[in-house]
């Protein structure tokens, strides 16, 4: 059995060592917020928080995370109020919508570690998310907003 | 004489003697240390291998130490850019993750969010090793580009070399990442020799002088 901490629970689940932990996530847990894309760590759209690193869960073995802190989407925020669900809502970012959750959780990263992204900054950050539809530019416009949104949101507090 | 006279007389020979004695002690001591100087050429510690210049023999075998270096298995991570490369033809990685202050990437484009622990099967999946990285902001060690001479004089300088001095340049050659190269994962060459033969021609290399080939 594999202790697996997702979202602050803690999962006991029976798998091989070698999942991925994508599969984990999706098909023993039940969490489909987080999706298959490329499965080879090309596209982004798997992506989770692993101890709060923006890890490709397609490619990232049981292993890897066993005992680990693991963060999907689902788990983000506690009502979708994190400032980059905020901002993709505000300027209506997503047109298919399927990568947007890996988007999300590397914006996420970003305005932790950056409260004001430059655009050569969000480039940097969001250079491995693939958009099909290609919405480029209204990510870099959401992250913007969120890192204003953040800023308010450390100021009023 | 008068017996204060004999007294000089005698601490005279006692102090010839004592001169001629340490003279014999010294020439004995240099002379063993000339002896010596013929089979060391550089000082060295015992764990080291045995040093002996020689231009010639550390030159070629520097010629072959370049060919590794030089191959896409290390330069690829030594690039002269802030973006490392890839594949067997050195293009600029996909997704142009950046280096980074330490090496390991920026923001959610860390190496390790893709490159894992070990190599991920399937062809050309994200090689692993556990400390994956590129050399730091502050000391580059740029391959990608140098010359011959260029390179040799850089890795025996420890302000470019990452702060080795003989031992840890010598130990380098089993690093992780160095021997990474050896394992690269499936669809990727291996560099042009064994590491073995490597690692044979890099301590040569450094033992017989870190000779750096002429040019510029």
């Amino acid at each position: 059995m594999i202790n697996l901490n997702v979202n602050q629970k803690t999962y006991q689940i029976d798998a091989d060592l070698n999942m991925p932990l994508l599969w984990a996530i999706r098909d023993i847990i039940g969490l489909t917020g987080t999706k298959y894309g490329c499965g080879v760590a090309q596209c982004g759209a798997c992506v989770v928080h692993l101890n709060g690193e923006a890890v490709r869960s397609c490619v990232t073995k049981l292993s890897r995370a066993a005992g680990q802190k693991i963060v999907t989407i689902e788990g983000l925020s506690e009502n979708n109020n994190h400032p980059a669900q905020l901002a993709w809502n505000e300027e209506n970012v997503p047109q298919c919508g399927y990568c947007h959750s890996g988007q999300i959780m590397s914006a996420a990263v970003l305005l932790r570690e950056n409260p004001n992204p430059s655009d050569a900054d969000i480039d940097s950050a969001m250079a491995g998310n693939i958009c099909r539809c290609g919405t480029y530019l209204r990510i870099r416009k959401a992250i913007h907003l969120a890192a204003e949104l953040q800023r308010k949101e450390a100021a009023g507090k | 004489m008068t017996r204060q006279t004999k007294s000089k007389r005698y601490l005279h020979s006692v102090k010839a003697f004592a001169v001629i004695g340490v003279l014999l002690s010294v020439i004995g001591v240099m002379a063993f240390a000339l002896d010596n100087g013929k089979e060391k050429t550089v000082e060295s510690e015992s764990s080291l291998p045995a040093f002996k210049k020689d231009s010639i023999t550390s030159v070629k075998a520097f010629k072959q130490v370049y060919t590794v270096l030089i191959s896409p298995r290390c330069m690829n991570c030594h690039p002269s850019g802030n973006i490392p490369l890839q594949g067997d033809d050195s293009h600029l990685h996909e997704m142009s993750p950046q280096r980074g202050t330490d090496g390991k990437g920026v923001y959610a484009m860390k190496c390790s969010n893709c490159h894992q622990p070990t190599n991920t099967p399937g062809l050309h999946t994200p090689p692993g090793n556990p400390n994956w990285h590129l050399p730091p902001a502050d000391m580059k060690m740029v391959f990608q580009g140098r010359t011959p001479s260029q390179l040799a004089k850089q890795l025996i300088d420890p302000k470019q070399n990452g702060h080795k001095d003989m031992k840890k340049l010598i130990e380098h050659a089993d690093d992780g990442l160095v021997l990474a190269g050896w394992n690269p994962g499936e669809g990727r060459t291996l560099p042009p020799m064994s590491h073995a033969e490597f690692k044979k021609a890099w301590i040569t290399w450094l033992t017989t002088g870190a000779y750096a080939p002429k040019g510029k």
